[in-house]
């Protein structure tokens, strides 16, 4: 399969997300400039973290007007697998593909450091062979990830089982010390409502091979593989996508 | 014509840059100051013929992208 990794002017993580679709999982990837208007053919679209536009205005704020996210949106609609890591996922929520916001860190620090995740869902293009209630330990690298939502938005996404990752402790246990950004409900990372397009602010492409300290992050990538494998066997490859005019 | 533009985070989203300096204005002595809330300010030079279209086109631009509705509110002046 291959895989899409956006470039947007100041993305840091698009060689690290293109190592891991390359040589971890042997696939093919191909790095496109968010100035291309399609998405060559790929069956899953990356969104790589770093510090798109300088993180101008606010983040992912700019990055949501680029050419590219008219494809990444038309793609994301006719179901297509989605995944922004840090600012990807940043930038997915001001492109409004996901909903809430993401806010200053709690406590002003840009957190740098090793967390635990816990799966919540498995019925997603990235957790499919994860299991539910599995704790995987990755990275995180962020100035703003501390997840908002107003109370009925963030019950809705509780009662669509649309929370899919949550920050806790090694044994899996959602405390307040292992909230490393203050985000609400613990939330690290969320779908959307038809279940394709995810985000999440812990950087699984730098979990991928035991040099890197954790191997945790590879269940996420490898859930990709498997969900454009079942796919492609249940139905013809789906025709070149094009892309649609930009919602501004 | 002129238009700024204050873009504020709504009161119910915690803003802890302005809790951040709030403490320091404690530590300098201010107690009277009770809250800080932190925000952007935009200045436009903008093509409208009367301070009505200014505002509206303002309005346009900060609904777009100089506000994000989910977290901050904005308002408007025109000269």
């Amino acid at each position: 399969m291959k895989f899409a990794i956006i470039v947007f002017p100041g993305s840091n993580r698009d060689e690290d997300a293109r190592h891991v679709a390359t040589h971890v999982l042997g696939q093919s990837a191909e790095l496109v400039y968010h100035k291309d208007a399609d998405l060559h053919g790929a069956d899953a679209v990356i969104l790589p973290g770093g510090f798109s536009y300088g993180d101008y205005l606010r983040t992912g704020a700019i990055a949501r007007f680029s050419p590219v996210m008219g494809a990444v949106r038309a793609f994301a609609e006719r179901g297509g697998p989605v995944v922004g890591i840090c600012n990807g996922f940043q930038i997915l929520i001001e492109a409004g593909l996901l909903p809430g916001a993401l806010l200053r860190n709690r406590d002003l620090k840009f957190v740098c450091e090793f967390v635990h995740l816990r799966v919540e869902q498995t019925d997603t293009p990235f957790t499919r062979l994860a299991q539910p209630g599995q704790v995987l330990r990755m990275p995180v690298a962020h100035g703003e990830g501390n997840f908002f939502a107003e109370p009925d938005v963030l019950r809705s996404l509780e009662a669509n089982r649309q929370v899919i990752f949550r920050y806790t402790d090694a044994a899996g246990r959602a405390t307040d010390a292992a909230n490393p950004n203050g985000s609400v409900h613990a939330i690290a990372g969320i779908c959307n409502a038809a279940r394709n397009v995810v985000g999440l602010m812990p950087h699984p492409e730098d979990a991928c091979e035991a040099a890197l300290g954790s191997t945790d992050g590879r269940v996420l990538f490898e859930s990709i593989v498997a969900t454009v494998a079942a796919g492609a066997a249940a139905r013809p490859r789906p025709a070149v996508v094009t892309a649609a005019t930009p919602r501004v | 014509m002129r238009a700024r533009v204050f873009v504020t985070l709504k009161p119910s989203v915690f803003d802890p840059q302005g809790k951040t300096i709030q403490d320091a204005l404690h530590t300098l002595g201010y107690a009277g100051v009770h809250d800080v809330r932190q925000g952007k300010y935009f200045e436009l030079d903008l093509a409208a013929g009367s301070a009505d279209a200014a505002r509206a086109l303002a309005a346009e631009v900060a609904d777009k992208l100089l506000a994000n509705p989910v977290i901050e509110s904005y308002r408007i002046e025109v000269e």
